[in-house]
Parts: structure tokens; sequence; C-alpha cells
């Protein structure tokens, strides 16, 4: 309990100076979800965020969960330390996105919008990046990786795991 | 100014951001610092060359020779062969023919003139090559009737998808009394396969920022916004300094040029819809709201975002309009045919030799394109389908590579210019798949505000699902052009509407594959 009561404090204080940014105007809430979510370890908007902007902006929250659930972009869930937003519009799947999928599958162990249990990877799929001259493509994090294939992705995320240890 | 002997320009894209260009650079000029050759050779940053998908792409001047996939450890070599030996790297060297048709092709650009040719973070480097004349003229020397009256004798029509002519678009808006209008520029581009806006953006974006400026002086606005998915990061941050740089050089702000004429360009940030490019729907979502569309009549011309007269256009439209303000309509009304004048970026993908870009005339055909700026089919496989304009697009079969591309004689085969995207689809891969992935996607961004498009795109899925696994039945594909059929009639915007046309041209061109996978009982 005393670590919860910590913690929301914090939380306040980051959120305060998000809010300091923006006039409360509904037209920022976007921006501000962003922010959150960007400044958020856990890269995702929490109930209390909801609650803090609904206050901040005085929109209900239910609206801010609307419009949040809306956009690909924002997770309501905690995700991992690197998010991989993989293609899988026309162009990718093409050249072969669903192999791709498959392969993240197996060596996470995780299925799409799941979070790898060491907390270090989400799998998302996403529409197009616009890198469409290098397809398949994922993005990890703000990183975009093209012209995959199985064995590179492999070598990719062995990378990114050799990083932590 | 000191002169140098060679400028080696980088092209600075995702692509090259993706195979670690930032510290080539630096690698690069460090080397040429230990040849000594740092006083006669200078490194220069600009937009997406030509040949897209390639890693680390460099122009080496006068020569122009395109090197791609440049790796740090070539550098050495490069030096030593191309800048001090004087000879052209065989090895990394981009297809000379490409290259050249390429080039030759400036000529023929208005949008992308200067891309890949400039530095688009520098606005010094865009005024030197005539920016910002149009802005000038118009201000100084036209009024707001005498911009929409070139614009409408240019034939200029949107490149966003649809296709209204833009200087309509702009004389319904010009007359109405109000407090404030706005511009907004639509750069929410989700369309698959399409990535023209982004390339525009990160190749010239200044020459947005003008089109955007013309806009809002010919309809009465002093308020612009630049509406930018949320996935382009790099845009953003160009189209931010660009904006920065006009305020400082007094292009943007209060009382431009000494007119009296104010205006000021904002940035708003998406967060992945691809519902958004609709129009009312791209208003909603900035105002804050989910992205779904509104019901049209009053139009955004009239009553738009906070119910402010606005003028939505697509970043490739605006980017026409200094050309034609500059030059005159009659300038422009040289390129392409006389019923869809001007000219078209394609962005061309799939089983081709070269993915990339391409701005050519209107009326130029498939053929044409797919062989000369894709360089042809590649190797080992043959052309089966061509799927035009993006996901919304249509399949293309081999009988109609040789149609023009405009939007009169594409519409005689029912299909669309769309965002200009072509995918080209290889003899190995199923229809059928192809057609799956293209309902998968819709589903995925149906936004859920009618019935008719988020059911409709869902029982399609799962139609084309037993299909592809082997249980369909022959009055399923009946089943599907009915329900898409039915969306075109009833679905509340242009997405649920579009299904038909995919769906439609795969079944016509190519039966015999969907009967293959059904099971006769």
């Amino acid at each position: 309990m005393g670590n919860m009561i910590i913690y929301i404090k914090e939380g306040d204080r980051m959120y305060e100076s998000i809010f300091k940014k923006y006039t409360p105007e509904r037209e920022n809430l976007i921006y501000i979800l962003h922010e959150i979510q960007d400044n958020h370890p856990q890269q995702y908007i929490s109930e209390e965020a909801i609650n803090a902007v609904g206050k901040y902006l005085r929109i209900a929250p239910s609206h801010i969960f609307g419009v949040l659930t809306f956009y690909t972009m924002f997770s309501t869930k905690p995700r991992g330390k690197h998010i991989i937003r993989l293609c899988e519009s026309p162009p990718c799947f093409l050249k072969g996105s669903d192999k791709i999928i498959a392969k993240l599958r197996e060596i996470l162990n995780v299925r799409v919008g799941e979070t790898t249990i060491d907390n270090l990877f989400t799998l998302e799929i996403c529409a197009c990046l616009g890198v469409c001259g290098n397809a398949p493509v994922m993005m990890i994090n703000e990183d975009v990786y093209g012209d995959l294939t199985e064995d590179k992705v492999e070598a990719i995320i062995n990378k990114l795991k050799g990083e932590e240890k | 100014m000191k002169i140098y002997r060679s400028h080696i320009l980088l092209a600075i894209d995702e692509s090259a951001k993706l195979a670690g260009v930032a510290e080539f650079k630096r690698q690069l000029e460090q080397k040429l610092i230990d040849y000594s050759l740092n006083s006669e050779v200078k490194v220069l940053e600009t937009g997406p060359l030509g040949p897209l998908g390639s890693g680390i792409c460099m122009s080496i001047y006068p020569e122009n020779s395109i090197y791609i996939k440049v790796k740090i450890e070539d550098i050495d070599e490069i030096i030593n062969e191309h800048l001090i030996k004087g000879r052209e790297l065989k090895r990394l060297l981009y297809n000379k023919e490409a290259v050249e048709k390429y080039n030759y092709n400036y000529e023929n650009r208005i949008v992308l003139d200067n891309s890949g040719l400039i530095d688009p973070e520098n606005i010094e480097e865009y005024l030197a090559v005539g920016g910002y004349e149009a802005w000038e003229k118009a201000l100084t020397k036209m009024t707001p009737n005498d911009v929409i009256d070139e614009v409408k004798k240019s034939g200029l029509r949107g490149r966003g998808g649809a296709g209204f002519p833009t200087g309509l678009k702009w004389s319904f808006t010009a007359p109405i009394e109000s407090d404030e209008k706005l511009i907004v520029v639509n750069a929410d581009e989700g369309e698959p396969g399409t990535f023209k806006d982004r390339l525009i953006m990160e190749g010239d974006p200044h020459k947005l920022l003008e089109g955007v400026m013309l806009a809002a002086y010919a309809v009465g606005a002093n308020l612009g916004y630049v509406y930018i998915r949320g996935e382009y990061r790099l845009c953003i941050s160009r189209i931010k300094k660009a904006i920065e740089q006009c305020k400082e050089y007094g292009i943007l702000g209060d009382n431009i040029f000494n007119t009296g004429f104010n205006m000021d360009i904002l940035i708003k940030i998406g967060a992945g819809a691809y519902v958004c490019g609709e129009e009312t729907a791209l208003i909603e979502s900035m105002e804050g709201f989910r992205g779904t569309p509104r019901t049209k009549p009053p139009f955004p011309g009239v009553k738009g975002a906070w119910q402010k007269p606005t003028v939505v256009n697509n970043v490739e439209t605006l980017s026409n309009i200094p050309f034609i303000i500059k030059n005159g309509a009659d300038e422009y009304l040289k390129h392409g045919p006389a019923d869809s004048p001007g000219t078209k970026v394609y962005t061309i993908m799939g089983d081709v030799a070269y993915p990339g870009l391409c701005e050519v005339d209107m009326g130029v055909t498939l053929r044409e394109i797919i062989d000369q700026y894709g360089g042809g089919i590649r190797e080992g496989k043959k052309f089966k389908a061509a799927l035009v304009g993006g996901a919304a697009g249509v399949f293309l079969p081999d009988k109609l590579l040789d149609v023009k591309m405009d939007y009169t004689s594409l519409k005689e085969y029912s299909a669309v210019l769309g965002s200009g995207a072509i995918l080209v689809i290889g003899d190995d891969f199923s229809i059928v798949e192809m057609l799956y992935a293209v309902i998968r996607f819709f589903r995925h961004e149906s936004c859920g505000k009618c019935s008719p498009c988020s059911k409709g795109t869902q029982e399609l899925f799962i139609i084309i699902n037993r299909i592809r696994n082997g249980f369909g039945k022959k009055d399923d594909l009946d089943k599907m052009l009915l329900l898409a059929d039915t969306m075109l009639h009833t679905s509340f915007c242009a997405l649920g509407q579009s299904l038909i046309m995919p769906i439609k041209s795969a079944l016509d061109n190519y039966m015999d594959e969907f009967l293959a996978m059904i099971k006769e009982d």
C-alpha cells in the first residue's frame, strides 16, 4: 500500500509537467496522450492517467477511453520495453509478412498483442508504415527494419536481447 | 563563397536512416579530412534520391554518379577510385540506364523537382531555386480571385484519391463570410503502398508550405494546419523546422511582405487510423475526438473544423500550386492530356526490379511506368496483375497494361488513379491471397461508425478466409459481390464504399483462380 501512494504522487507530478505545456482544450487531447504514453516506462496509458487527463480537460473519462482505443498507436495495457510493430498490409503481405509474424511468435513465444514474460517485447500488427520499397517492414520503437527475412528477424531480436544482459 | 570541385549528396530518408546514415556521414567527413580532400569535396544532405529502398544512397556531382547500398567499409574505395582517380566505382554504381531515365525525367517534374537536389532543412537553398516567388507574386500582384482562376484554369484535380477539381473546391469557400477560415493539409497518408507524401515532405517541405500559403490567400484563411500521421517522425521534424525558418525570414507571420496579410501554420499529429484520411474524419481527429466521418453536407468547405469553413487538400495537390502560380496555368497545361493535366507521383513496389517512386505526366501508360521507372518485372517472374491505387484500388490484368494513367482513361475500366500506388504482383502469387490481404486490411481499419462497413468487412473476411482455406462454395463468390455492392450503396464514407473495386476486379479478371480454390459438391 505504501508503494502505491508514492507511485500516484510521482505520476501526478509527471502529468502536471505535461499539462503545463498545453492549454486545457479538447484539441490537445491526442498530444497529451502521446506524451503521457511516451513518458511512461511501460509505454501505455493507465486508468489513473485517463482520470487525470479528464480532470484537466474537463472531459468524461469514458470519452478519453473511446479516443484511446480508437487509435492504434495508443495502448491501455502495459507494454514491453521494445514494441515491435509489423506491417501486414498488402505490399508487405506480398513479400511474406505472414512468415515473419509466425517467426516472431515462435521466438518470442507470444501472440499478437501480448508482451513477453520478461517484459522486453510486445508484438503488435500495424497498418502501412510507408516504407514499402523495403517490404516486409517492421518498426521496433523508433527504428525501422526493412527487407526482413526469418533469419534477419531472429538476429535483430537476439541483438536486442543481448543488449539487456 | 567557397567553391568545391565535387559535391557528395547524401540522401537522408527512412531507408537511409535505418542503414545508419548518420554514422556514415561522420566517417565520410573524417576520411575526407584524412585524405586532405575536405577543401575540395563537400558533403551535403538532401532528400530521397530516385532508387528508394537501397540503404545509404549518394550521388556525386558534377558526374552525377549514383551509388547505392553503400557501407562504411566502402568509403575508402569510393574516395580512391572516384574522387582521386576519377573513375566510377562500378561495383556500387546504380544502373546507369535507370539513372539517365530518372534524370531525364527531372525536366518533367513539378512536385519533386527539388527533391534530391537541395537540402530540405535549409530555406536558403529553396529560395535559391526560385522558392516563395509564387507566394510573393500572389501577395503583391494578384487578388485572391486571380489565384483561384489560375488554379481553375490549370485543371488541377485533387491528388488524394477522389480527384475533385481543386480550384472549384476553393471557389466554394472563398465567398463565405466568416471571422476565421482554415486550410488543412491532409498528410495522414495511410493507403497501403503509398509513400509519396512522405517523400514530398522529406524532400521538399518548403514547397508544401508555399502551397498552403497560396491556398490560404486564395480562400481568405489566415491559419493553416498540417495533419501528419504520428508514425512519420522525420516529416514532422522537417515541417516543424521549415515553419520556424519561414517565420525567421518573414515569409510567415504578421504583415507579410508589407501587404498587411497575416498567416500562420501549425502542425497536428495523428495517432494511427486509416479512416482519418477521409476529410471529415480528419477534422474530428484534429478536434480531439475519435476519427469517425461526419455527415455531408454541410461540407467542410462550409462548416469544417470547429464549424469554420475549412479547405482540406492533399500534400501532393498543394505542392503543385507554387508551379501553377509562378509559371501560369498555360505552362501547367503543357503536361499531360487536356482533360487531366499535370503530373502524378507514383510509388511502384512489389515484384519489380527497382521499387521506388517517379513523377511523370498524366496519361503515361502503366506499362511504361513499370518498365521504365520500376525497371520491369523482377528477374524470373512474369507479370500477373497490378493493384493500382492502393488497397482501395483495382487489379489490372496484363491485357490492360497499355491503359493510359489519367482520370478519364482509367474510368473507362472502372479503375481509379487513387493515391498513385502501383503494386506489381508476379505470376507465383495467388490473387485469392492478395484479396484476402486487402479485405483483412479493411476489416482492421473500418471505424465502426456505420453497420454496412463494420459488419460487411467482417463478413467478407469470413468468406474470403473460407475460400482460401478450401471450404468455399460457389455461391460465396456471388455473396461477396452482393455484399460489396450493398456496402457501396449504404456505407457512410468512402472506406466502405470502395471495397467493391478490388473485389469486382479480382473476380472479373481472375475468376479461374477463385474457382480452383472452391470445392464442388
